[in-house]
């Protein structure tokens, strides 16, 4: 245990990168076949880093963050690749081993706190049920511990919440109460999968604001999975855009914003409404034609962007896309973005 | 027991413009009425408790909120939720029964046509709901739900009729084809747009749109709010829109009324709202729409710092003695706001 520590210690200085994962397959069985669903990702997410990852609903960006967490169900899913945490692979690692990490050191953040939280257990005892997973504390430790998570997500009443049902609590304070159970244990990853979804603007901002000053002061990395790109713009410090199981676009989350080259990236910027102080309402979205395909009919050669994007000869996008590199830490997939004009 | 304060006697037109004389403007010698005018809304619902069931207090959903929209504009209701928007809109199409207050539908109070079933006034108002998932019967076909309005208020035979779906389904760009399909063949997106054109198979005046885009993608949300832009053009048709979401709001509306615990606390056009916020509420709420540029990350969080200060510490000023929004003052051309 001691020398593991020591270990983790030595690798953190010398390279600070958390999280690694290179060329994840992550396929669902429909019919008997496997469907890839996360298509070849490679990413890393380094320490005290926010790293955004933006697309559609059945882009991935939710089943890659259930296959770094392993949470898949084994009979139909297939997860290839590596996905290397603190130099260890999740993907081989035993079931024992596994739980020990999850949890401890990886937390995680779901986006409907109703259906996350058991309705049964107070939120006291769902705190401490992670506690008592991973720690050794006693009973008084544990108790001092919640409460003062509790207090650290900007509960209220602390002593108060502990006792109650998650019923008992509105959407913010619930949201609340299940950050307070991601960072039970100081885990050194947070994955957020779609924090602020279900929640009201002003509590949305609350919340952003809490998870930056809690990252900030564990130095914990996050993955931050949205569709929102107000609250990539805000949150993030990395960016990845996916789409159809692929990242088609990643870089710094000022490169993004200031300088978008993927057409899909560009696209989906253009479809924000309301965002320019100047908007009177006059002039119309952009709109992506047709629809993101689905799982089965996905044409998984070529550049899966270019159906959305007829008005683009097929001779500007590449047979096999691969990735561009346009700036350092710049990556754009697909030849299409040199001569990609809006229509 | 819930009483209807307005007086179910039939009502003759001149009786209500009587009752509509603020918003009612005479152009050429020609009294020019709004399409829709709510009066003094009042929606509380009764919490029932003890052995006998009784009621022992209110809830206050809507508490007396008045305003009117006029023909082919979108009026836009924002607020957080249990602010109370969605009752607003469903007391309006008569979803849930109104406690105290009055309706008028292009001058004429609709009180008379709550409970019956084929009035004009229900030929003229339609909703589209927030889930497209829930609020199309899973057990019929598009040609059902589409044709249903149809079937209710027009006689058509089933050719007609058939004609009239797959004119609706043009509107809204589906193919003739989807009339003979399910809901559960259709995502989202389609389904929303099913959802718009059974609203519009009556050729209403006003629609009320309860959330109809914040369960969408954000390409499938822009498609929808350009469409319903069009159809509002085409059409002349009035919007109730009602929503949380700031930016949607900002990009649809030309007014907009911000609702917390069941009141107003301002009102106003589209830029009085947006670049001048007078209520503490609505100044936090604007400030905390998420700035889609990185580069002022601090600047904004400086900036909500201040509101959320300012928020504590003069809450007072802009509630009254038992946590309630005041009456709306006016402070500008169209601009008010509840100040004490």
């Amino acid at each position: 245990m001691m020398g593991d520590k020591n270990l983790r210690g030595w690798v953190v200085m010398i390279n600070k990168e958390l999280l690694q994962i290179s060329n994840l397959v992550t396929s669902f069985r429909i019919n008997g076949e496997y469907y890839a669903a996360v298509d070849g990702v490679s990413l890393s997410v380094r320490e005290n880093e926010v790293f955004a990852i933006v697309g559609e609903s059945g882009c991935g960006k939710s089943a890659l963050a259930l296959s770094i967490m392993n949470l898949h169900n084994k009979i139909n899913t297939k997860i290839e690749g590596n996905i290397y945490f603190k130099n260890k692979d999740l993907l081989t690692l035993r079931l024992s081993e596994l739980n020990s990490i999850r949890g401890r050191d990886i937390g995680m953040i779901f986006q409907d706190p109703l259906t996350a939280l058991n309705p049964l257990m107070k939120i006291g005892a769902q705190i401490e049920e992670s506690l008592s997973f991973h720690m050794s504390l006693s009973r008084e430790e544990k108790q001092d511990r919640a409460m003062e998570l509790l207090e650290g997500v900007g509960i209220p009443s602390p002593a108060l919440t502990y006792e109650q049902f998650p019923h008992e609590l509105s959407g913010g304070m619930r949201q609340r109460a299940m950050i307070a159970i991601a960072l039970a244990c100081k885990p050194s990853l947070v994955i957020a999968d779609e924090p602020t979804t279900a929640l009201d603007v002003t509590i949305q901002a609350q919340i952003l604001e809490l998870l930056k000053k809690l990252q900030k002061e564990m130095k914990s990395g996050i993955i931050l999975i949205t569709h929102d790109l107000g609250v990539v713009a805000e949150m993030a410090d990395k960016v990845a855009v996916m789409y159809a199981g692929q990242i088609v676009e990643t870089a710094d989350v000022y490169e993004i914003f200031a300088n978008p080259l993927h057409p899909y990236t560009r696209s989906l910027l253009a479809s924000v409404p309301g965002v320019s102080p100047a908007d009177s309402g006059k002039e119309r979205l952009h709109v992506i034609r047709g629809m993101v395909p689905s799982l089965l009919k996905l044409n998984r050669k070529g550049c899966r962007f270019s159906p959305r994007i007829p008005w683009i000869p097929l001779s500007f996008h590449e047979e096999e896309p691969r990735y561009h590199e346009v700036k350092p830490g710049h990556f754009v997939l697909c030849s299409c973005y040199k001569n990609f004009k809006f229509k | 027991m819930i009483k209807f304060v307005c007086s179910r006697r039939k009502i003759s037109r001149k009786d209500a413009y009587r009752g509509v004389p603020e918003s009612a403007q005479i152009e050429k010698g020609e009294v020019r009425v709004p399409l829709l005018e709510v009066k003094d809304l009042k929606v509380h619902y009764p919490i029932r408790g003890g052995i006998l069931g009784r009621t022992q207090d209110y809830v206050k959903a809507v508490d007396g909120i008045a305003f009117s929209i006029e023909k082919g504009e979108t009026f836009g209701l924002v607020g957080e939720s249990g602010s109370g928007k969605s009752t607003t809109g469903k007391a309006i199409v008569g979803l849930v029964r109104s406690t105290q207050g009055q309706i008028f539908f292009e001058g004429e109070d609709i009180t008379k046509y709550i409970g019956k079933n084929r009035s004009p006034y229900r030929r003229g108002v339609q909703m589209i709901f927030q889930d497209a998932y829930s609020s199309l019967n899973p057990k019929k076909r598009v040609l059902d739900i589409i044709g249903e309005p149809l079937r209710n208020f027009e006689k058509l035979t089933s050719g007609e009729e058939r004609k009239r779906v797959d004119e609706l389904l043009d509107i809204v760009g589906l193919s003739p084809e989807t009339a003979v399909k399910y809901p559960y063949e259709f995502s989202g997106g389609q389904r929303q747009r099913i959802g718009i054109a059974r609203a519009m198979a009556l050729k209403p005046k006003l629609i009320i749109a309860d959330e109809p885009v914040s369960a969408l993608d954000l390409s499938v949300q822009a498609q929808i709010l350009n469409f319903m832009k069009d159809i509002q053009q085409h059409f002349k048709l009035a919007y109730l829109f009602v929503s949380h979401d700031l930016g949607v709001v900002k990009h649809m509306c030309t007014n907009i009324a911000i609702m917390h615990k069941g009141r107003f606390v301002e009102q106003g056009s589209r830029e009085q709202i947006y670049n001048n916020p007078v209520h503490i509420y609505t100044k936090r709420l604007i400030a905390a729409i998420p700035d889609m540029d990185p580069v002022n990350r601090r600047k904004t969080e400086r900036f909500r710092d201040k509101v959320a200060a300012d928020y504590e510490q003069r809450y007072r000023e802009y509630y009254n003695s038992e946590n309630s929004v005041y009456d709306l003052k006016k402070i500008g051309d169209s601009h008010y706001v509840a100040l004490p």
